[in-house]
């Protein structure tokens, strides 16, 4: 564990992984959306007319019904999707962590090697890489298990793997695509927890697609509520908590009463589906 | 909202320190494994055994049929006659295996050159592999006994020997591989993307790993193909009075009406043939076993 540390990139900031930091237009980890719209090419408008402002810090979910385009605006901040129309400002960058709904891992390589992945591909050695890989390990609790191979961990433990995965390169926003959808629900809790410490640890600008309200409430500074046909933002809710929050959080008045706000939005959102 | 209330509040401390409820899960799946192969131990024994009896009873049945009915040797030897006929003609036997061995090794390892070269090749272009693929597919559908005549007339005799082991083994590693590269997971060819990965990485990092178990798939089934096409090519030329490979022996014993010794050559062909089998399903076996599903003990 490196809890103790003052800053827990500052060992990590001097490793020879980038060269001169490039000058982005906006804060490194900020990322928006102006005006953006997306239609694919079979004709359906995932998105209309969306903006959308996340400042470096934050921990911004996004929520909706399917279909309301909140996975396609994460993959327009990541650049793996450009828009119809509209501009994206920051994001999209060799500084951008993903983490996709599923662990994505290579079956063929320890756990180890996956996570060295994005820096090999930055033309890293092994042993130049190993103190990030092994450090990101360590963040995410797994630093046994780097020899093992993705069939031989749990669920739980291979999203870890994952995260550490979007880690390891220090990302300035870390982008998650309903990322615990597929667990359990006390493994969910207990990521949950995990990604509290490491956002105030680290610091990391996050976006954070999820169905889940709760989930959304416990993690966040700040809901974007979605709703579908077209994908737009409808509402947008703070999180009256600090970002250092912990469990107990989840029985407080703030959390049942900001629950009670989001689900009301969702509501409003589902409502205007006329499938429902 | 009742199920996140109060009830279900999870105990406060650092979250990762030990992952708890997952570890003893998976020391528990390993110690498991190896227990149940302690116990199998005995079965699996039985499982050599098995067969092995069963082929002998076989062999000793033939014999006795043999025998006990007169048969000629010139109709049907006997098994001890091909035995002591192998041991009598080792010499010539012997170098005539070691021709054919070569050719179908030459063989197969050029077809995984030429067949992971051009699989790769496809993988890069739509175009190319659809201007090409045709060709794959004509020499694949186009029987080997058929073109061998042909290639006698062209090459010497020993290149289109190798030629037609070539051929043959060819397709099935050219189209496995190409099926293995284009089915990696498409959410980690869009993590290389992310992460600006170059045309060459995503082939060495993702495609190429990707694709080895498909590879090694299309690998046992060429093996198997150029000994067969070896085999068919050496008769072929061995009628235009060429080759000293094992085919070209049996047809040579055939003439001269040498039953025991074209039966010998059989065994020695049927020996390769496993021997094939059993060194790349072996290859395939220590290459997969870590990561693939297909390596696993089977269940049902």
């Amino acid at each position: 564990m490196t809890l103790g540390r003052t800053s827990p990139l500052s060992g990590m900031m001097s490793s020879p992984l980038r060269g001169p930091p490039p000058r982005p237009a906006v804060k490194a980890g900020s990322v928006a959306l102006r005006n953006v719209s997306k239609t694919f090419s079979n004709g359906t408008v995932a998105l209309s007319n969306l903006d959308l402002e996340v400042r470096e810090g934050e921990f911004v979910s996004l929520i909706g019904p399917s279909g309301c385009g909140k996975s396609t605006a994460l993959r327009i901040m990541a650049g793996l999707t450009a828009p119809s129309s509209g501009t994206l400002e920051g994001g999209g960058g060799a500084d951008v962590g993903f983490v996709f709904q599923e662990p994505t891992l290579m079956p063929w390589a320890t756990v180890f090697d996956n996570v060295w992945l994005p820096l090999r591909l930055r033309r890293m050695s092994r042993t130049a890489a190993a103190s990030a890989v092994l450090e990101a390990l360590a963040l995410v609790g797994l630093s046994k298990f780097t020899g093992s191979y993705p069939r031989e961990l749990s669920g739980g433990m291979k999203m870890r793997v994952s995260i550490a995965r979007a880690l390891v390169i220090e990302p300035r926003l870390l982008l998650m695509d309903e990322p615990f959808a597929a667990l359990d629900e006390i493994t969910r809790f207990k990521l949950n927890n995990d990604l509290i410490r490491l956002k105030a640890e680290l610091g990391t600008t996050v976006v954070f697609v999820t169905h889940s309200v709760y989930e959304s409430v416990f993690l966040s500074s700040r809901i974007v509520v979605m709703a579908s046909r077209p994908g737009r933002a409808i509402d947008d809710i703070a999180v009256p908590a600090p970002a250092d929050r912990d469990e107990a959080f989840r029985s407080s008045p703030a959390y049942v009463e900001t629950c009670r706000a989001a689900s009301l939005a969702l509501h409003g959102a589902m409502a205007e589906d006329d499938y429902l | 909202m009742s199920a996140i209330g109060p009830a279900s509040v999870i105990a406060n401390g650092p979250a990762f320190e030990a992952p708890d409820p997952e570890v003893p899960d998976f020391e528990a799946s390993v110690s498991a494994r190896t227990r149940t192969a302690r116990r199998l131990a005995p079965s699996t024994l039985l499982g050599y055994a098995l067969p092995c009896g069963v082929f002998a009873a076989a062999i000793a049945a033939w014999e006795a049929l043999v025998r006990f009915n007169d048969i000629p040797p010139y109709i049907l030897p006997a098994p001890s006659l091909i035995g002591a006929t192998l041991i009598k003609d080792w010499a010539i036997l012997f170098n005539a295996t070691l021709v054919t061995l070569r050719t179908t090794v030459l063989a197969l390892g050029l077809a995984v050159v030429g067949g992971v070269g051009l699989a790769v090749l496809f993988a890069q272009s739509k175009w190319i592999e659809r201007s090409l693929f045709p060709f794959a597919v004509i020499l694949q559908v186009t029987p080997i006994v058929a073109i061998a005549p042909l290639l006698i007339i062209y090459l010497s005799s020993g290149t289109a020997v190798l030629t037609c082991a070539f051929l043959v083994a060819f397709f099935p590693i050219l189209s496995n591989t190409a099926l293995g590269l284009a089915s990696a997971d498409h959410n980690l060819i869009e993590l290389m993307q992310l992460y600006r990965a170059s045309r060459w990485q995503g082939l060495v990092h993702l495609r190429l790993p990707a694709a080895m178990p498909y590879f090694l798939g299309g690998l046992r089934i060429g093996g198997g193909l150029a000994l067969i096409g070896a085999i068919v090519a050496e008769i072929a030329a061995g009628s235009a009075g060429q080759g000293s490979g094992l085919a070209y022996r049996i047809v040579e014993a055939g003439f001269r009406l040498n039953i025991p010794r074209m039966f010998a050559a059989l065994v020695l062909i049927s020996f390769c043939g496993v021997v094939i089998h059993v060194v790349l399903a072996a290859l395939s076996h220590l290459t997969l076993r870590r990561w693939h599903d297909s390596a696993r003990r089977k269940g049902i």
